[in-house]
């Protein structure tokens, strides 16, 4: 990066520092931040997605689609995040493998279980292991957004499920007697008010979703957190030329004022939000939250 | 007749049938010195120079994957990469589970880093990573044991008194004692050779492999690599 970073062996003081927080891997570890930010940003609206389908569906007046909204939110809420990110995303890559392999290699014979392992044809690979290594890291940050957004979108499901239950009854009675449909009331009545029942929980979800993004690394998504543990561990001067103990715990005390910072931006920002939502709301909708207060 | 079918299968697909002969080399990156990430944050090490040598001689096109430890053998069955080439012992358990081409460094004992030179380790607290040979023989013996993800955090164990002894590879632990952890000279031989974990289903791959591995065998280039990173005894 400088200029007088050639031989790091004969710097010293703050040039040592400044050679040594620009290596390959520093940078890494800088660009990893904008890896959990950009998966946070589209993990979150997909998981509120999933959250509303599901929350809908359980609420939903056909048995079937009822039955699926709830066995999706207790389901997915019921199994460890840890268990399903080894195994469902596995299982996920070899579903698509597996379709792929149908339509492309018809002529395959070979069985795709063989004991253990997984085969399926060059051309069914996904991403195709010819193909340059963003296209992997891509493939694997789609995988690693569509698991957080199902695990999290059922968490959210419940929570806007008992937000849409909270809006008040008497509401939805108005609108029928104004002669608005199910649908209608559903839309115009009940999705606008329960916003504001909904904020405290999936506040707390946003909150739980920032944390958990060291999970990536068990889909070969490198995050803050593995770069720091990876930067921080004793290097001997064999595998580094800036040779050090073991300064882990200071690179995890970044990782504390990032996460906390981060937490406390999200804080201020729905804090906002809520007394914004709380403007024009039905009075017990107020009351539940700005009541107290008055 | 598999192999016709593939080759078939690998000409009918599209134009880049030979593109698709890239081999994904998957390790762990933080087995100093066998393999880790360097300042430039590439793959680097002794199987680093090794892998890319043998893909040369097999007139393979490869490329380097990371992938965690715990998960490094269910992310090869299932197609994630092609190849584990990442310190790993042969064993007759994973044995059962993946195949492995034969051993590039020959078996090399495990020994024990602690900071009291005098610790009997029969009786202490012992640390050692997760699914490494060293586990199961200290589960197997009995003593108290504490596992971890990784090679630096059992490390950490010791240096916080969380443990008592870090059992590890000998090469691999040398790499961490300095004037405050010691190597015991007690050593265990557990294990064989390091070699490379291949899909078993992947026997062609498995093939090419041996021959590049017996032809840097039989020229002294292994033992050269060995040598120049001190991973253990020559052939």
């Amino acid at each position: 990066m400088f200029d007088f970073c050639t031989d790091p062996a004969a710097v010293e003081g703050t040039q040592w520092l400044a050679c040594y927080l620009t290596t390959g891997k520093h940078m890494n570890l800088y660009f990893s931040v904008f890896t959990v930010l950009a998966l946070l940003a589209v993990t979150a609206p997909s998981a509120l997605a999933f959250g509303f389908a599901g929350a809908t569906a359980a609420r939903s007046p056909l048995l079937p689609l009822r039955w699926l909204g709830k066995g999706y939110i207790s389901l997915v809420r019921g199994v460890p995040d840890i268990a399903f990110f080894l195994f469902f995303v596995i299982a996920l890559d070899q579903g698509f493998e597996w379709l792929r392999h149908q339509a492309l290699c018809p002529d395959w014979t070979a069985p795709i279980r063989q004991g253990n392992d997984f085969v399926v044809c060059q051309a069914a690979k996904l991403p195709l292991s010819s193909d340059p290594q963003w296209v992997h890291e891509v493939y694997g940050f789609s995988l690693a957004v569509l698991t957080f957004a199902i695990v999290f979108g059922a968490f959210a499901a419940n929570v806007l499920f008992g937000a849409m239950t909270a809006v008040p009854h008497a509401q939805m009675e108005t609108a029928a007697a104004y002669g608005m449909s199910r649908r209608q009331a559903f839309w115009h009545i009940m999705i606008p008010q329960m916003w504001l029942y909904a904020l405290p929980g999936l506040s707390n979800l946003w909150v739980v979703l920032i944390k958990s993004t060291p999970l990536l690394f068990l889909l070969g998504i490198e995050d803050i957190v593995y770069w720091a543990r990876e930067l921080g561990g004793f290097k001997s001067a064999r595998v580094s030329a800036y040779p050090h103990g073991d300064w882990r715990v200071w690179y995890f005390l970044g990782l504390l004022v990032f996460y906390l910072a981060f937490t406390v931006l999200s804080e201020k920002a729905l804090g906002r939000l809520n007394s914004r939502l709380q403007r024009g709301q039905a009075t017990v909708g107020a009351d539940a939250t700005g009541g107290a207060r008055s | 007749m598999k192999k016709l079918l593939l080759t078939a299968a690998l000409v009918a697909a599209t134009s880049t049938a030979w593109a698709g002969d890239v081999i994904r080399m998957g390790t762990e990156g933080a087995y100093p010195p066998y393999n880790f990430i360097n300042d430039a944050g590439e793959v680097d090490g002794m199987e680093r120079e090794l892998g890319d040598e043998l893909c040369k001689r097999a007139g393979l096109t490869c490329a380097w994957v990371t992938n965690d430890w715990d998960s490094i053998i269910p992310n090869l069955v299932s197609g994630n990469y092609d190849t584990i080439i990442a310190g790993m012992s042969i064993t007759d358990a994973r044995d059962e589970v993946i195949d492995f081409t034969e051993a590039y460094i020959p078996a090399d004992p495990s020994g024990y880093l602690v900071l009291d030179a005098d610790l009997d380790v029969t009786s202490a607290v012992i640390a050692v990573q997760s699914a490494t040979i060293q586990s199961s023989f200290v589960a197997e013996k009995g003593w108290t044991m504490v596992e971890f993800a990784t090679t630096d955090d059992t490390i950490a164990a010791v240096l916080n008194g969380e443990a008592d002894a870090v059992l590890g590879g000998l090469v691999s632990i040398r790499e961490y004692a300095n004037d405050e952890l010691v190597v015991l000279a007690r050593q265990e031989t557990i294990g064989g050779g390091v070699g490379m974990g291949i899909r078993e289903s992947n026997g062609d791959l498995k093939a090419k492999f041996n021959k590049a591995i017996q032809s840097m065998k039989a020229d002294g280039t292994l033992n050269e690599l060995i040598v120049k990173w001190e991973v253990g005894y020559t052939w």
